[in-house]
């Protein structure tokens, strides 16, 4: 898809969400959390794309929501305290990364898995700063200066949530396109060819952690917002690889799918959170073994296959057509 | 000096409780290895196979109990359960992970991550989320009096001896099987070159089968032997396999006696912090793996794979 098609896509997509939002009031809720979770997972997406997969990228969602809390009162303003809660996100994106750039593979993974759950124990055990499992409140917060109702309120986290992610989305598919995105699918398949090209691999990989610890601050703040609670749970391994999850089920490679996955996500466990709460690690598990066999290219490559054989259908003949005798 | 002397009975103990602990990582993380070494891939629904262990000796025991046997077969049934784990559990799994071994690494990954995910609930629905607790063995074998400074602490036998006792058994058996047998050898083979193995006529396919049972059957022992001594709760089969990547991490991949010396410091480390800083226990591990890794990426014992370009 051009440019310009899939922005219209994308604004498509958002106005559809506002309607159902609009139309079914309870959805509001689901969907702000679904959108949160799938701009976080386009970080995962990103690391991906180097064949690289982080089983600890809930700590910088919780550090960007325990930002916000513990923040909240000095800065009241959603425009003011977003940048500095990612800012902060990044931040620690980069030390850690510093640290975990060395690693590949299975070591990238866990080592990251090992760092955010120190991060989580830490929330959990220093009581009296954190308040423990507890948690923290979020204080409401004011959105441009605005002070607004309860009901106003949801709506306004979720419209951001929306142009965040609108934006969000944009950025992550120039970013892909341009040189330094591109050297990350370099990475995937053989790393020394980035070297011998005089492309420094453990930058090219460490440009790519720190904007994944950013975008998955951005999915943290906004869920923050949304549930205007903020546990150590946020930090827990099982959020990790949720994204994960919801990465693979939507589809790795595509923008769309993150939300798309997400969404989908969401919905499935407002539904087994009431009918099979036990089994619900189960399913999760069951869906994503379904999808590795069976559909490696997720919700999105089901739907762009569907699409595409529509689409190649005549085309495909024309071209058969055209290469006879 | 007056400090430790002061804390003398806590370190004492601490040491006891560590020497236990790190025998039954030993028994998962070294498994651990094993497996990565033949399939490459590190199986992280192998703590699972731990928890799975421990909850079918405990049934078990309970059963036997029940049924009016005689108390010491409470410990030969700790290895019979964790046979029959390993045996009905190990193959299946292992047809699974090599029917995508021609996918990404991240997927592989992600595939055990799966299992994981369903056997963690295929426990909490067979046995429940309350604590389970069958210490039958640990009773059998009394407390021995260990003396600690002035003090003296009696401690269980079974802590003292046994585990770590089958943990060193276990070490033996794998140092004498994988340098000095036909089948060590090959199973070294594969794990150096899987593609140089077969060319030579090894089964690569039967060798990964084996070692995959093998490895399953260890963690489901470390399980089984850990669970007299406490009470089995649902999570303890994440806490399991991150502790024993740590120790995997920081032993280096590939080694045998390393990962014995590893998993006896994260051991120690871990039942030291929890008798003297309670809040740093689950943060020690993964500070020692982070801090070795620091200085040596490839491990404390690991050896540095030479970049071929």
């Amino acid at each position: 898809m051009s440019g310009a098609r899939t922005l219209a896509a994308g604004l498509a997509a958002a106005l559809l969400v506002v309607a159902l939002a609009w139309a079914v009031p309870w959805l509001r809720f689901v969907l702000t959390v679904a959108t949160a979770k799938g701009i976080a997972v386009l970080g995962i997406l990103l690391l991906l794309r180097a064949g690289q997969v982080s089983f600890g990228h809930a700590m910088y969602l919780a550090i960007a929501a325990y930002t916000a809390a513990f923040l909240a009162p000095r800065i009241p303003d959603a425009a003011l305290l977003l940048p500095v809660a990612v800012g902060l996100s990044a931040a620690v994106g980069l030390v850690v990364g510093l640290f975990v750039m060395r690693y590949r593979d299975i070591f990238f993974g866990m080592l990251n898995l090992a760092l955010s759950m120190v991060f989580y124990s830490l929330l959990e055990k220093l009581y009296s700063i954190t308040h423990g499992t507890d948690g923290i409140r979020l204080p409401p917060l004011t959105f441009a200066g605005a002070t607004l109702s309860v009901e106003a309120q949801s709506w306004a986290v979720l419209l951001s949530a929306l142009v965040l992610a609108l934006v969000a989305g944009a950025a992550v598919r120039v970013y892909w396109s341009s040189p330094l995105g591109e050297a990350l699918a370099g990475i995937k398949t053989r790393e020394q060819r980035l070297d011998f090209l005089g492309v420094p691999p453990r930058l090219v990989l460490l440009a790519a952690y720190v904007i994944s610890a950013a975008l998955a601050g951005i999915g943290g703040f906004i869920l923050a917002m949304a549930t205007r609670q903020v546990t150590p749970a946020l930090a827990y391994w099982t959020t990790s690889g949720e994204l994960v999850f919801i990465a693979v089920l939507g589809g790795a490679g595509s923008v769309f799918g993150a939300f798309l996955g997400a969404a989908a996500y969401e919905l499935t466990r407002v539904y087994a959170a009431a009918f099979v709460a036990d089994a619900w690690q189960m399913i999760l598990g069951s869906v994503l073994l379904l999808v590795i066999l069976f559909a490696p290219g997720g919700i999105w490559g089901i739907g762009q296959r569907l699409l595409g054989r529509r689409a190649a259908g005549p085309g495909a003949a024309a071209t058969a057509g055209e290469g006879g005798p | 000096m007056a400090w430790l002397s002061d804390n003398a009975f806590l370190l004492g103990l601490a040491t006891l409780d560590g020497l236990s602990s790190a025998a039954a990582i030993f028994m998962v993380a070294v498994g651990l290895n094993l497996v990565f070494g033949v399939l490459r891939v590190l199986n992280v629904a192998h703590g699972s196979l731990y928890a799975i262990g421990a909850y079918s000796a405990a049934s078990l025991g309970l059963f036997a109990a029940a049924r009016g046997l005689p108390a010491w077969a409470s410990l030969p049934l700790l290895v019979v359960a964790a046979a029959l784990v390993g045996l009905v559990l190990g193959p299946p799994i292992e047809r699974l992970l090599r029917r995508t071994q021609d996918q990404e690494p991240v997927l592989q990954l992600l595939v055990t991550f799966a299992l994981f995910m369903i056997l963690e609930d295929a426990q909490k629905l067979i046995w429940g989320v309350r604590p389970v607790v069958s210490d039958a063995p640990v009773k059998l074998m009394g407390t021995v009096d260990v003396p600690i400074g002035g003090d003296v602490i009696p401690f269980n036998a079974y802590q003292l001896f046994l585990l770590p006792g089958v943990a060193l058994l276990t070490l033996a058996a794998l140092v004498y099987g994988l340098r000095r047998t036909l089948f060590g050898r090959m199973l070294v083979a594969v794990t150096t070159d899987r593609e140089a193995a077969r060319a030579l006529g090894i089964d690569a396919a039967r060798i990964t089968l084996v070692t995959f049972t093998i490895g399953a059957a260890l963690a489901a022992l470390g399980g089984a032997l850990a669970s007299p001594t406490t009470s089995l709760v649902p999570g303890i089969g994440a806490q399991t396999i991150v502790l024993s990547f740590a120790v995997v991490a920081t032993a280096g991949l590939g080694q045998v006696e390393g990962a014995a010396l590893t998993s006896l410091l994260i051991g120690l480390g871990r039942s030291f912090a929890v008798y003297l800083e309670p809040e740093l226990e689950v943060v020690v591990p993964y500070l020692i793996m982070v801090a070795v890794l620091l200085v040596r990426p490839q491990g404390m014992f690991g050896v540095l794979e030479t970049r071929r370009i």
